[in-house]
């Protein structure tokens, strides 16, 4: 029952958090999988993103959109219950172009939680996840469930 | 003379106008999210206008953290763009966002200084603010490859 219980607060939390933010059910984004600090979505390809029409390739701020959101998402789904979610800084290398007409996945993973801190590192790619468009870190500020309920501090 | 304009002609054609939009409007993903920009004394003012689509956290309510990323770094190319003779759109190699504080439902604007410039590479630095220019909302420090439009 333990397990099944804690599976329903990660639905909600995920249901929550794609479900209610304008910009991410905007661009279709969704979620293909999180657990316990890591996550993965799915960005589909759009023309209206693109960033150069030359070329057809999305532009970065669509790639730092996704980032920014499943880096986001991996945080709350850690151990703890994180909430209030904010991002402090976000680093994103360019390894390569993406490629025009595929949808592009994120995967991000929290690698050390602090009391207030998340620090995350985050992958982009299309079919292969070792082919990387982008490889990112970043570092998220947060307040745990049961602070926010007490309505003790803010990030 | 039936083929469209390059963009770097465009971006040609803009300067000579003295209206950077004429290329931002050629750009789908600027389009999208609503930016336009004005140039004073060779320094570009983009602006990002308020929209409920842009909305990332709607509790506080706060534009998208991925959006003002996006409108930095935006900011930061066409700066680029306006600053150069004939290249290329720029291609991000690196850039880091710095997030100071939430960005409210309101008209963001921002502005791009080349911080260095060299053959290939430039480095460009870039802050938004809405309300209160003393308030950054967001700054970014990228580098960028930069490719002559008339050559590899």
């Amino acid at each position: 029952m333990a397990a099944s219980k804690r599976l329903t607060i990660a639905d909600e939390l995920i249901r929550q958090y794609v479900g209610i933010i304008p910009h991410v059910a905007e661009l279709g984004i969704e979620t293909i999988h999180a657990a316990r600090g890591m996550a993965i979505m799915k960005l589909p390809y759009q023309e209206r993103l693109v960033g150069n029409p030359e070329t057809g390739v999305i532009h970065g701020g669509a790639v730092t959109t996704l980032i920014d959101t499943v880096c986001g998402l991996a945080v709350i789904t850690a151990p703890d219950e994180p909430s209030r979610v904010a991002t402090l800084d976000l680093r994103i290398d360019y390894l390569r172009p993406a490629t025009p007409q595929r949808d592009l996945y994120a995967r991000a993973e929290v690698y050390k939680l602090t009391r207030h801190v998340a620090f995350l590192r985050a992958e982009t790619y299309e079919d292969d996840p070792r082919d990387l468009v982008a490889a990112a870190t970043g570092t998220f500020m947060f307040v745990r469930r049961a602070a926010a309920r007490k309505g003790l501090a803010k990030p | 003379m039936s083929t469209p304009p390059t963009l770097s002609e465009m971006v040609r054609a803009a300067r000579e106008a003295g209206d950077i939009n004429r290329f931002i409007d050629a750009i789908p993903y600027a389009r999208f999210l609503g930016i336009s920009a004005s140039a004073e004394g060779g320094v570009l003012t983009a602006r990002l206008a308020n929209s409920e689509k842009l909305i990332g956290n709607p509790a506080l309510p706060a534009i998208h953290g991925g959006v003002v990323g996006a409108f930095l770094e935006t900011t930061a190319i066409l700066q680029l763009l306006w600053t150069l003779e004939s290249i290329r759109i720029p291609k991000t190699i690196t850039i880091t966002f710095d997030y100071l504080r939430s960005a409210g439902p309101l008209d963001t604007f921002a502005r791009a200084e080349v911080t260095k410039l060299g053959s290939r590479v430039a480095n460009v630095r870039a802050y938004a603010w809405q309300a209160d220019v003393a308030k950054p909302v967001a700054s970014a420090n990228a580098n960028f490859l930069i490719t002559p439009a008339d050559g590899e």
